[in-house]
């Protein structure tokens, strides 16, 4: 992190040093040539791309106008219940997530072994999507909501992990140092030190972490882990488009009220 | 200074009672107790469901190592990258004059009003759902999920971009430009060295974003390793679901260290 | 200067380096058992701020001991050090006030050490610890309607109060300041140093300074400490501290404030 900004010696000037062109030059290179082999190797099916414009435009004809009476019996509860997986698991993730940081955090955690296990819990849980997570758990507990709710919650955990530990290790060290200097056990160090400085982030995570929920919580149902996801799902397999288009106009107008709401609050907070 | 009795000398209050997130923290257990019941979510459902879970886990070792599911899976972690490389130089170029469209202080109020409008509907559906809609537009295979994800780079890189734009700082603009140096000077030598390492960052982010997206997009049947997940999941073949569930994992590790990397060297 | 018993703090043979070889703190030998302000001098590098540091452990000496209330904080750890730890207040530069915390919590925070945990947790702290808390903030010059301000809303001056006012909190036999004017303008760094004065002369608390600027050390302090490259080269009443001193600490560097 700590490197020259610019090499500067007499009579030359050099923006990067040469090991940062080398650097450069060969990412841009690598991204070049992985362009174009994977240009070249990708399947395109020749009589599907023609049709394409015709298809659309069939799709989009198809789905409007909305099937408007669908609504009341069939797409409100699951939209309530999409809203109510998207938070309990949000919430649940919390839960782990944040006494994890905080053992993920070296400032706090000195123990490298504690370090490691949270961050290797927070990278593992990351990389598998939530959508996968919710093939496992339907087929540990079965379809419904229970599934999307817990799929929803191993997923974050990686992601409000590793955030909020980063904001824990950049809380400034002074006040902890003050209160260390006065005698005060670890606990207080957390509770006095740390929390007031990195809430600010914990919040922002969460509300950050609650709205990607939002959107993910809408397509579980695709694969049987509950809310709305399951109404599209019959309704593609039906080819009801009407209805198809219905719910896709729902779940648009969720997430953006969704994403108004939480970036309004979240401006507010930082 | 002496201590003169509890309450005969006028002092205020030391810790008000902040009353509205009392009540909200309130509100939100209540909801919570509320919503666990409307969704049956239970710890005792979740308990009685460990021995299923023992069950599945038994079934998933040891992972399946067969040449011929080995090659499957290599044939479809392969597209899964072609798909997240594709979509992400193609997506990320074209966010670029998006996001200075989308830019506020860089183009007029209408112009920007409409881009944003674009990319918010952009980033509103899921990559999986824009799928579905591609594959019924263009086919099944690869191409429905490089458009899918495309659309769905649009949606990020254009917003985030957009709003570095919006945060670059006018002085060293103005400063560039009271030199007498035409538009795309003023953009190569005020604007681009700002924001260039940002821009950066947000496209080795979206491009594991995109690789972790193009997972699982061929469940849907947008290609990728996510059909063959899919398949050999409704088959019950766990051991080959752990395989490629180990894969996929250790692709996405691997590229989340090549993006830690990439951004030390564009410091 | 009366003696002050429980104040009695005695540095033996305190030696630090860093990286082998390279000595910040050769061989320091003081005690300090009067109240007064005892001011700490020389240039920047030479382990002033080390030595204080290592009092408190907030650095941890290669060797030496450290007596204080009858143990030598050298050697302890875990629950006795924090106990010996609450019995030492600490002013910073930085003032390491908590800053999304009000005024008043600040102070309270100086009490973490001695409180159950519940206290702070809930917020519910004893009537007393509040009306000692308030008395605090009265004595280091600030009104009441300061207490319930949140400390990044204040100027520096009135940090450095809150911060006396927190390191008070404790009722220590001894408070150590580790260059809490340098961050203040001239007139509140005057103000900062009568206020540590006073408390320190009020309450028979012995304060060790550690200060850049001569001119305050010799109007406040009732003994200077001048330290160069390490070791302790002057140890005595201002009154005694002449030109060739400041040359022998200062090294011909421009040392007039």
């Amino acid at each position: 992190m700590n490197r020259p900004l610019q090499i500067v010696n007499e009579q030359h000037w050099e923006r990067f040093s040469a090991t940062e062109r080398i650097g450069r030059s060969a990412f841009y290179i690598v991204t070049v040539l992985a362009f174009v082999w994977a240009l070249k190797k990708i399947e395109v099916i020749p009589e599907f791309l023609y049709d394409a414009p015709e298809q659309t435009a069939d799709l989009f004809k198809r789905m409007w106008p909305f099937d408007w009476k669908f609504y009341p019996d069939n797409i409100h509860p699951a939209l309530i219940e999409t809203f109510h997986i998207a938070t309990l698991g949000t919430l649940i993730s919390l839960l782990i997530a944040v006494p994890l940081a905080f053992l993920a955090a070296r400032n706090f955690t000195s123990n490298k072994t504690l370090n490691w296990i949270a961050q290797f819990i927070f990278v593992s849980t990351r990389s598998v999507n939530s959508l996968i997570w919710a093939l496992l758990f339907v087929a540990i507990f079965g379809p419904g909501a229970l599934a999307g709710v817990l799929s929803i919650a191993f997923r974050s955990i990686g992601f409000v992990g590793k955030l909020f530990g980063e904001a824990i290790e950049e809380a400034n060290k002074g006040p902890i140092e003050a209160l260390t200097a006065s005698g005060a056990p670890r606990s207080m160090l957390l509770v006095k030190g740390y929390w007031p400085q990195v809430s600010p982030a914990f919040w922002s995570v969460a509300l950050l972490r609650w709205d990607i929920n939002i959107r993910e919580s809408a397509v579980l149902g695709l694969v049987g882990a509950g809310g709305i996801g399951v109404a599209l799902d019959s309704a593609m397999n039906n080819l009801y488009w009407d209805q198809v288009g219905l719910i896709l106009a729902i779940i648009f107008t969720v997430v953006i009220l969704t994403e108004i709401v939480t970036s309004t609050i979240r401006s507010r907070i930082l | 200074m002496s201590h003169t009795a509890l309450g005969s000398t006028k002092r205020p209050a030391a810790f008000l009672v902040h009353w509205p997130s009392r009540l909200a923290w309130i509100g939100l257990g209540l909801y919570v107790l509320y919503a666990a019941g409307q969704v049956n979510v239970s710890w005792e459902r979740f308990v009685s469901g460990l021995p299923q879970a023992a069950k599945l886990f038994d079934r998933m070792f040891p992972p399946n190592l067969a040449p011929d599911k080995l090659d499957l899976i290599t044939t479809g972690m392969l597209e899964t990258i072609q798909i997240a490389v594709i979509a992400t130089v193609v997506g990320v170029i074209l966010s670029l004059p998006l996001s200075v469209m989308a830019a506020r202080n860089l183009s007029p109020a209408w112009l920007a009003a409409s881009a944003r409008v674009f990319i918010a509907v952009c980033r509103s559906f899921h990559p999986v759902i824009v799928s579905i809609l591609f594959v019924k537009a263009v086919g099944f295979g690869a191409l429905a999920g490089v458009l899918a994800l495309i659309v769905s780079s649009l949606g990020f890189v254009g917003k985030l971009f957009a709003e570095v734009l919006e945060e670059l700082n006018e002085k060293q603009v103005e400063a560039v430009r009271s030199t007498g140096a035409g538009f795309f000077s003023v953009l190569i030598m005020a604007v681009m060295p700002q924001v260039f390492a940002r821009f950066i960052g947000l496209s080795a982010y979206q491009f594991d974003s995109n690789l972790r997206n193009s997972t699982m997009v061929g469940i849907v049947g947008g290609g990728g390793i996510g059909a063959a997940l899919f398949t050999a999941y409704q088959r019950f073949d766990y051991d080959v679901v752990l395989t490629i569930l180990i894969v996929i994992i250790a692709l996405i590790m691997l590229a989340e260290l090549l993006a830690n990397s990439l951004k030390k060297i564009f410091r | 200067m009366t003696a002050v018993g429980p104040g009695l703090l005695s540095i033996n043979g305190l030696f630090k380096e860093y990286r082998q070889g390279e000595p910040v703190l050769k061989d320091i030998n003081l005690s300090i058992d009067a109240s007064g302000v005892t001011a700490i001098i020389g240039p920047s590098g030479t382990g002033k701020s080390t030595l204080i540091r290592c009092i408190n452990r907030l650095i941890d000496p290669t060797s030496g001991q450290i007596m204080f209330r009858g143990l030598d904080l050298a050697q302890l750890t875990g629950r006795s050090l924090r106990e010996a730890r609450c019995h030492i207040g600490m002013v910073f530069q930085e003032y390491n006030l908590v800053e999304r915390l009000t005024v008043i919590e600040n102070v309270l925070c100086g009490k973490l050490g001695r409180l159950p945990i519940w206290r702070p947790l809930l917020r519910k702290f004893s009537a007393q610890d509040i009306a000692q808390a308030f008395d605090l903030i009265d004595a280091v010059g600030l009104s009441q309607d300061f207490a319930s301000r949140r400390a990044d809303a204040l100027s520096g001056g009135q940090r450095q109060r809150v911060g006396i006012a927190r390191a008070l909190m404790q009722e220590p036999s001894l408070i150590l300041a580790d260059e809490p004017t340098s961050s203040l303008d001239p007139k509140t760094s005057v103000e900062i140093m009568e206020l540590l004065d006073q408390v320190s002369r009020q309450r028979q608390v012995p304060v060790i300074v550690n200060i850049h600027n001569v001119v305050l050390a010799r109007r406040f302090a009732t003994r200077i400490i001048g330290m160069s490259s390490g070791k302790v080269v002057f140890d005595g009443p201002p009154e005694a501290l002449q030109d060739k001193h400041l040359n022998e600490i200062y090294g011909g560097e421009d040392w007039q404030a």
